[in-house]
């Protein structure tokens, strides 16, 4: 009994002082003088590396979300003789929700995983080591662009989910399953609101893009520098911000609406 | 003579392994100095140590008479800017070419430039032989080439202080022999004080200056070849001389006795 008390106290302790050793991470990255010249091409590169690359799967995903959600939408709305609601129930649906919190889970997938093991790699190879011998910071020069990039891209990628999933619903919706154009758009029109659905819509995915990312490079910088650790670590990274994604997403809604 | 570095009564563990215990040592300016010790000792720690990335537990490393552990971190990085290391792996930064990973340092610390950049890192390479490899990524480079271009890369800002940690770990005898060749080079050319922690004794032997010999966190011994080579503790001896009998144990210490955990 006593061990296991033990056992919950050590594992809150481990837990709070990795916590606190993230804390210092970010803190170190991104408090400091900016070095515009020298981080600014970096930052382009990892935009290209961790937004740019992303787009492909970010589209493709909405556009199905949405033609499931038209198809969804439509069989109930239809019963009821309320399918000219579907414009305004995939639009909802996508911007305050399943937009930043899908886009943000596929990102933890696509590019935080990535983050994670390239992060890992240099970790292990001594590359960060090496580039801390040659007085310049790891955390200033590899850590500070990634966190930027991964900040600046999941709230436009969430923008693109968003768009495409709204074209995804009024492809099926409209083009296949013959709800009225006018009425699918002058619904959605009404009843999106631009501060209360699309603010929130954003600052949701701008949380969501600080957490993933920064757990994506704390759980790179902080492994075990062996083939195991950054396997463990990769896969931390994928469950831990998909779990952190959905617990602030509930969090987030209940403050919001 | 000078010493560059003072290492004093320093005592160092990794949790409850004691690594090193009270050692003193000094390494003389413009000198090849070695670390020798069988795997496992901790040399490539001291090397930490010296580089500030590791603090002891006790005792102080001055660095040309500065203590190392008492500067903030900015000054450490000043400080860091005089010395530099090869490591084990090379660790070349993999997502670029041998010429900008040659290039990075003199970029991130100084604003000259591109054509002058340029001569400098073809100078570099030229030094160790790859300017031809300046375009291939570290990838495509033999194990002898990688540590090789990390040399060009170590040597960029023109370090009064060059460490390398096991330079000659798995390499074919000719490469070896390169890398011995190399490293004696860059000593005398450009001034340097080289530090050089290694267990491959015959090839040390050729170019050290002076030794120390580490086992079980002390230092056993010290000299120069000829001195090492004429002693007759028995533990130098078997270590010079690659021996598997001799007091320097085999086994890792366990807690019971052999045939007690059977």
């Amino acid at each position: 009994m006593i061990n296991f008390i033990s056992g919950i106290g050590r594992y809150g302790v481990r837990k709070i002082n990795a916590l606190g050793r993230a804390t210092i991470m970010l803190f170190y990255s991104v408090v400091g003088k900016p070095q515009f010249d020298k981080n600014f091409p970096q930052l382009i590169q990892q935009l290209y590396v961790v937004g740019v690359q992303s787009i492909s799967i970010i589209a493709i995903s909405g556009l199905f979300i949405g033609m499931v959600l038209g198809l969804q939408g439509f069989n109930v709305l239809v019963r009821f003789m309320a399918e000219g609601a579907l414009g305004q129930l995939v639009a909802l649906s996508i911007i305050r929700e399943l937009g930043p919190v899908v886009a943000a889970l596929l990102f933890a997938g696509r590019a935080g995983s990535a983050l994670t093991a390239e992060i890992g790699l240099k970790k292990a190879t001594e590359q960060l080591t090496s580039m801390e011998m040659m007085a310049v910071d790891p955390l200033r020069r590899v850590i500070a662009p990634r966190f930027w990039a991964g900040v600046i891209s999941l709230p436009i990628l969430a923008t693109i989910f968003t768009v495409v999933g709204i074209y995804g619903g009024k492809l099926v919706g409209v083009d296949w399953l013959g709800v009225d154009d006018g009425i699918f758009w002058s619904g959605m029109q009404s009843n999106v609101d631009f501060w209360d659905d699309l603010g929130m819509c954003f600052i949701k995915s701008v949380v969501f893009a600080v957490v993933v990312t920064w757990i994506a490079l704390f759980n790179g910088y902080d492994l075990v520098p062996t083939s195991a650790g950054i396997s463990k670590a990769t896969t931390n990274t994928v469950v831990q911000s998909s779990l952190a994604v959905l617990g602030l997403d509930f969090i987030l809604t209940a403050l919001m609406f | 003579m000078t010493d560059l570095i003072e290492i004093k009564n320093v005592t160092f563990s990794y949790g409850a392994r004691k690594i090193y215990d009270d050692v003193s040592l000094t390494v003389e300016k413009g000198k090849i100095t070695a670390f020798l010790g069988p795997s496992g000792t901790g040399k490539t720690t001291m090397l930490r140590l010296i580089g500030g990335q590791l603090a002891p537990d006790e005792g102080q490393i001055f660095f040309d008479g500065i203590n190392v552990h008492s500067l903030n971190r900015g000054d450490l990085y000043e400080l860091r800017k005089r010395m530099s290391m090869l490591f084990q792996s090379g660790a070349l930064f993999t997502d670029m070419n041998v010429f900008d990973n040659v290039a990075f340092p003199i970029r991130e610390h100084s604003s000259l430039p591109p054509e002058i950049i340029n001569a400098m890192v073809l100078m570099k390479l030229e030094a160790v032989g790859l300017r031809g490899a300046r375009d291939l990524m570290p990838q495509e480079l033999s194990g002898g080439m990688a540590r090789r271009a990390a040399l060009a890369r170590a040597i960029a800002l023109d370090p009064e202080l060059i460490m390398y940690d096991e330079p000659f770990v798995g390499q074919d005898p000719i490469t070896m022999d390169v890398l011995v060749r190399l490293i004696k080079k860059m000593n005398d050319t450009l001034g340097l004080t080289s530090v050089v922690v290694t267990h491959d004794v015959p090839e040390i032997m050729e170019i050290a200056d002076y030794l120390y010999i580490f086992s079980g966190g002390k230092v056993i011994g010290s000299g120069t070849p000829f001195d090492l080579k004429r002693s007759s503790d028995p533990r130098i001896r078997q270590f010079i001389n690659g021996e598997f009998d001799g007091p320097v144990p085999f086994n890792y210490p366990a807690d019971t006795p052999y045939l007690e955990a059977l």
